[in-house]
């Protein structure tokens, strides 16, 4: 079957291709918009280049809709900054916004039509107990209680236990690195604050630099395990790449800030399958700048399997089984990459654990 | 053509592969489903409604079936699912068809931004509507039951659909969900009522749903003015008593009943501020269902 969400992102926009040419089937496109978390993104693209009266009149309602979500979204998000800016500036604590906050404030491309719940800050290791003390002040409370789970994420992860407001039940997630410390890539995170945008909200707050964003993005795709939203995210950096290239920036400069931070392997998987899912424009010298880190033809082959079905949208209708069987084993892959084995073992048998004496639901 | 045309086994074919589309209210609802309770709560309260062809445009494409574990062989259960998203955990078989019920109510509240959408009760009479908020427990339901079996025409027993265009509120005339007494009171009520897809032990307790009349069917697409609020409250011993009310505070509660109001923002403060202009408002302790009904025929235009 045609999958008409892929072809909306391949083409649309590009030299012009109007929606009319792309949608052949409108109600197959809210489906599998809907079921991978782009209805509004699609409705703001077709906003953005004045399409939405080409769109029949009951599908314009859904986005239209859906455009009314992410509005509300935006709001909501705004009202959080600020009261997360005003708890960390009032403690000295400086952050950093991460991933769909970041992409708001930061008006970049990644923020058309980028609808999420949970906010995510980085701040530095040394002051990463002020912060907590301060937010908790404020009505930020971790959100478990678990013994077993406060320990495992303040001694293995690169966050701690995601913070919930008391009031409005809204999630933070305070982070110290953008990969678990026990994971095989070991990006400084020293050297992420080496390279920040200032944010009009208050001084102590930050973005990423776009290049750093992107890599960011690329590494939470392709080595955090999880593919629910990953066809959402991989047009989240189809989105980023376009803009860098119309930002004219260097490619050698990038290359090398990956190459500086360890993260040239998630560069290399989001410029290769953004390139073969969405039409990416890539330059030929990124590929070949990035020759070195390529694996060999055999795991070439089973990666482009797996990643390939595993970043499809999810479908209602004709859903392949290799979509389930590769993002099982991109999850598993992703925790042998994370941890080493004895950490590993025990930790996925006590979830097995919990999850079948119904103490853990998720 | 109208459900209960379609003959037994074409329906069982097309809910059982690619879904029965059905026109309910301003939505067109595509569902598909092999689990027999599902199939029995369409037959029993949905005949009346419209069925949509193939080619239409569907609003909401939604499926009831068996989750994907042990449980499809001991103390079965069902899911409820929309484009891929299952918004509830699963619940056993015998509540699948209430699952529907709640599954469109989730679809509609959280998809249907065209309209400010209040968790009231809404009937009409003369072109003029009376929109009835309340808490579950009110008794919304049960007066809601009783004005409908005494004439006054269904607009929705669950959720108000105040137009952002023009103002005006739009029927979706879903069968009416009654709990534990209400079942027997709105029998004894009235012989026209037809309760079926009865269930006990739900998280509300007994469920029943009465199916929707015709004449509100042939209408379903009029819509009506909204000139009334009332707030009612089942209370043992009142004396039914309508009590007009703070126009400042009837804005407060139905911004409360509104499933949709921080979504829409501005948009949605401005709709709710036209209706409680427009409308009357009255808070209303209820007693006995015949004199709420007296009380309430009495209202002029």
């Amino acid at each position: 079957m045609r999958c008409e969400i892929i072809e909306f992102f391949r083409y649309y926009g590009k030299d012009g291709t109007s929606c009319e040419v792309i949608v052949k089937d409108w109600g197959g496109l809210i489906r599998q918009a809907r079921g991978a978390n782009l209805l509004a993104r699609i409705a703001y693209l077709l906003k953005e280049r004045d399409e939405f009266y080409l769109v029949p009149e009951k599908p314009r309602l859904h986005l239209s809709n859906a455009l009314k979500i992410f509005e509300a979204n935006i709001r909501s998000v705004n009202w959080e900054l600020k009261d997360i800016t005003n708890v960390l500036n009032d403690a000295g604590v400086p952050f950093v916004l991460l991933k769909g906050a970041a992409y708001i404030v930061s008006s970049c491309a990644a923020a058309k039509g980028r609808v999420f719940g949970d906010i995510d800050i980085l701040v530095s290791k040394d002051l990463i107990d002020k912060a907590e003390v301060a937010l908790v002040h404020n009505g930020w409370i971790t959100s478990s209680l678990d013994a077993y789970e406060q320990k495992y994420y303040r001694t293995w992860m690169h966050e701690i236990p995601p913070l919930r407001n008391l009031k409005r039940q809204s999630v933070l997630d305070v982070h110290h690195t953008i990969i678990p410390p026990t994971s095989i890539l070991k990006p400084d995170a020293k050297k992420l604050w080496h390279n920040l945008n200032a944010v009009n909200l208050k001084e102590t707050c930050y973005t990423l630099s776009l290049m750093d964003m992107i890599l960011h993005s690329a590494t939470h795709l392709f080595y955090g395990g999880e593919f629910e939203n990953g066809f959402r995210d991989l047009t989240d950096l189809d989105m980023l790449f376009n803009q860098f290239d119309e930002q004219h920036e260097c490619w050698e400069t990038f290359v090398g800030r990956a190459r500086e931070l360890q993260l040239e392997l998630p560069l290399y998987y989001a410029v290769r399958y953004t390139n073969k899912m969405l039409y990416t424009p890539i330059p030929d010298k990124v590929f070949m700048m990035l020759k070195s880190y390529e694996p060999n033809y055999l795991m070439r082959k089973i990666y482009d399997f797996l990643y390939l079905n595993a970043l499809m949208p999810n479908h209602t209708s004709d859903e392949s089984i290799y979509i389930g069987v590769s993002r099982w084993m991109l999850y598993v892959r992703s925790h042998w990459l994370k941890m080493p084995l004895y950490l590993l073992v025990p930790h996925l048998s006590r979830k097995a654990w919990m999850r079948l004496t119904g103490k853990e639901t998720h | 053509m109208r459900l209960s045309e379609l003959n037994k086994s074409n329906f069982t074919r097309c809910i059982s592969s690619d879904g029965l589309g059905l026109k309910i209210g301003p939505f067109t609802v595509c569902l598909k489903s092999s689990v027999p309770s599902v199939a029995e709560h369409l037959i029993g309260l949905y005949g009346g409604f419209k069925l949509v062809s193939k080619d239409e445009f569907i609003d909401f494409q939604v499926s009831i079936g068996f989750p994907n574990n042990l449980r499809r062989f001991i103390y079965q259960q069902a899911i409820f699912s929309f484009d891929n998203y299952y918004p509830f955990l699963p619940l056993p078989l015998p509540q699948a068809g209430a699952m529907f019920e709640w599954g469109l109510n989730w679809c509609v509240a959280n998809q249907s931004h065209q309209y400010l959408i209040i968790h009231a009760a809404v009937v009409e009479r003369d072109g003029y509507a009376i929109i009835l908020p309340g808490v579950p427990g009110s008794g919304k339901s049960t007066l809601c039951a009783a004005l409908v079996c005494s004439g006054w025409r269904l607009l929705s027993d669950e959720m108000t659909l105040l137009s952002l265009v023009n103002g005006r509120i739009y029927p979706i005339p879903r069968p009416i969900s009654l709990k534990n007494q209400s079942i027997d009171i709105i029998k004894n009520f009235s012989d026209k009522a037809v309760i079926t897809s009865i269930v006990p032990n739900t998280i509300k307790g007994t469920l029943g749903h009465m199916r929707t009349f015709e004449k509100c069917l042939s209408c379903i697409d009029i819509p009506a003015i909204p000139s009334r609020i009332i707030f009612p409250r089942y209370t043992l011993g009142s004396n039914n008593l309508l009590k007009p009310i703070n126009k400042h505070h009837a804005f407060m509660k139905v911004a409360e009943n509104s499933f949709n109001f921080n979504v829409l923002g501005a948009v949605g403060f401005n709709a709710i501020k036209k209706l409680i202009v427009d409308c009357d408002v009255y808070e209303f302790e209820y007693h006995s269902l015949r004199e709420a009904i007296m009380l309430f025929e009495q209202f002029g235009l």
